[in-house]
């Protein structure tokens, strides 16, 4: 891995590290569009041409040609987020509604963060936080909506991200806050073609060129540093 | 393996390289038969397209046996089948409409940043056709990875010749979808401008649905002669003016419908590219450009617009006043191959359409680099070359 690679998959620690406060955040979005421009439009909060204060939120709507409850069933197994993001190592059941995931971060490192089910509506919405003591903080939500017609399924995920203090991890959010958008519409995108194909498109020629078996290489890579 | 790669303009070269693997569950491994040299790959060729690398395979009309299948897949090994260029899932909301070229899902995630910008959204992934369209190898090669290939690839009935049935990789629909989007009606008069493999066929599919006459322009001699073949009325621009010439041969009504099989070449994918390259070649780029503008001002007063030639590009000069205030209709788009390819092996097989009649020659796959600088400096001659991986070379 170069280190132009290592930055790209380190920005995907982004992705999920954006979440936390989400709904806050938007609808503080929401009302300083208001309180500046009278009545808003009819866009999402989080497409509004400002900032979000001292959050960085990010949101992407993907349609899916499946339906709701498939989609949110794959979902809300947290365990297959590494299958379609790409910058979650591993999922681990810690509890009932808790969960650790291993987070890829710059410099081949990595990053654990434990996650609880904050809110949970049947077939329609997902939404986490982490725990206190986690290495980051962060929040974010998905929400499943019947698309038009035969349309299938509208997935909107939500991630906000509040940067932690300190030097080091100013630093790294600065660098974060440009890429968030970038690694979700993937994720998304991932997420859509695993549910609408069954398979994520490779152009690949070789197994070993894929990204998915670099990533197995450097999760192999991770566990034999730890053991 | 070996394949026929892309180095840089004007250089192509066939390198040994490793054998293509199943990767995906739907993925069929195919082992080349016969693949052929495409017009746009001259593109590729003089380095106008962006988003290519040293050492990508090149070739997306291609067909071979299947040697290797994934667990998903619906073919077995054995089976001939032509490959469709156009990558396609058959299960996103664009393919259930049959529009395969706009899938949503054959171009992976990270290549889709390429197109997004200058289209406004990706396109599906082509064989052979830079990273923008998703950086697959390609079929000028021994062996082809093809992925979704229970949607893509045509099976070959026993006892049709690989020259048969070739074309319904790319050209042949490609040609067959120009005259659709054309909606030709039985008493019109169609003008095509170019006679190169796509055009001709645009002219032989425009008969066979029906139109009345069908006009086709070009300059070289031979390629206006095939046409002339198909049972077409040829005007060869360097001798004649050609809107007047459509006028009079249409009773002064102005023909009924255009179809441009030229394309420019002079595309760019950014603006500035894009002014740079009209300024170098102002010959070229001005010659070409100007078919589309010649067959807007040709085209009756609601006629209708069919643009199989490929642009990549922003059109400088495009005569928008003519489209609008003569009430035109305009259709253009990347091939749905697939939603061809059943019907148009039917008609071949009942002999209504002749595929072979545009061949003109037949290289090992080892001579690809020749037959690349053949197609491009002699098109008179040389109008459709095609490679054979087992071929010998010829002493």
């Amino acid at each position: 891995m170069n280190d132009s690679e290592r930055k790209a998959a380190g920005i995907g620690l982004a992705a999920v590290l954006t979440a936390g406060a989400a709904a806050a955040a938007l609808a503080m979005a929401r009302r300083k569009r208001e309180a500046a421009h009278g009545s808003p439009d009819s866009a999402p909060g989080r497409t509004a041409r400002r900032n979000f204060g001292d959050y960085d939120v990010e949101g992407r709507s993907v349609t899916i040609a499946r339906p709701r409850q498939e989609l949110f069933e794959f979902w809300r197994d947290f365990q297959n987020l590494p299958t379609f993001m790409e910058n979650i190592e591993s999922v681990e059941h810690t509890g009932p509604k808790r969960t650790l995931w291993r987070i890829k971060a710059p410099g081949d490192l990595t990053v654990d963060v434990e996650t609880e089910i904050a809110r949970e509506i049947e077939g329609e919405l997902i939404a986490w936080r982490s725990v206190p003591g986690s290495d980051i903080d962060t929040k974010g939500r998905v929400e499943f909506r019947d698309a038009p017609g035969e349309r299938g399924t509208r997935v909107t995920a939500i991630v906000a991200y509040d940067p932690p203090g300190g030097a080091i991890g100013k630093a790294i959010a600065k660098m974060f806050m440009r890429e968030p958008a970038i690694q979700m519409r993937h994720d998304l995108k991932r997420f859509k073609m695993l549910m609408e194909t069954g398979e994520i498109a490779t152009s690949a020629r070789r197994r070993d060129a894929t990204r998915a078996a670099k990533q197995e290489e450097q999760t192999r890579h991770h566990e034999k540093e730890e053991a | 393996m070996r394949a026929l790669t892309w180095h840089g303009k004007h250089d192509v070269r066939v390198d040994t390289v490793d054998d293509p693997e199943i990767i995906n569950p739907r993925d069929a491994i195919i082992k080349v038969t016969s693949t052929a040299i495409c017009g746009s790959d001259l593109h590729l060729y003089d380095g106008v397209i962006p988003g290519m690398k040293s050492g990508d395979i090149l070739g997306h009309e291609f067909m071979g046996e299947v040697v290797e299948t994934g667990p998903k897949s619906s073919l077995t090994k054995g089976q001939r089948v032509v490959v469709p260029f156009t990558i396609s899932c058959g299960a996103c909301f664009f393919c259930e409409q049959h529009q395969y070229s706009a899938c949503s899902n054959s171009n992976p995630v990270e290549k889709q940043d390429l197109a997004a910008p200058v289209y406004g959204h990706a396109m599906a992934g082509l064989f052979g056709y830079s990273h923008m369209t998703g950086g697959y190898s390609g079929g000028q090669a021994e062996y082809v990875r093809v992925p979704f290939s229970d949607i893509g690839p045509v099976v070959i009935p026993d006892g049709m010749d690989d020259e048969d049935v070739l074309f319904l990789s790319d050209i042949l629909p490609t040609g067959w979808m120009a005259a659709l989007n054309a909606e030709i009606q039985p008493d019109d008069t169609v003008a095509v401008w170019g006679c190169g493999p796509v055009g001709l066929f645009a002219v032989q599919s425009a008969l066979h649905m029906g139109a009345a006459r069908v006009i086709a322009i070009d300059h070289w001699p031979h390629r206006l002669e095939l046409a002339r073949g198909l049972g077409a009325d040829v005007i060869n621009f360097r001798e004649t003016d050609v809107r007047e010439a459509l006028m009079e041969m249409s009773g002064g009504l102005g023909v009924d419908a255009v179809i441009d099989a030229v394309g420019m070449e002079a595309h760019g994918f950014a603006i500035d590219n894009m002014l740079d390259t009209v300024k170098q070649k102002v010959g070229i780029g001005a010659d070409r450009a100007s078919a589309l503008r010649q067959a807007l001002l040709a085209v009756r007063r609601g006629g209708r617009v069919s643009i199989p030639g490929v642009y990549g590009g922003l059109a400088d000069k495009f005569p928008l006043g003519a489209l609008m205030e003569k009430g035109l209709s305009l259709r253009t788009g990347q091939t749905h191959v697939q939603a061809y390819t059943a019907e148009l092996l039917e008609l071949i097989q009942q002999g209504k359409l002749d595929t072979t009649f545009l061949i003109s020659h037949r290289l090992p796959l080892e001579d690809a680099p020749r037959g690349y600088q053949c197609f491009h400096d002699n098109q008179d001659e040389w109008t459709k070359v095609i490679l054979k991986p087992g071929m010998k070379m010829a002493a």
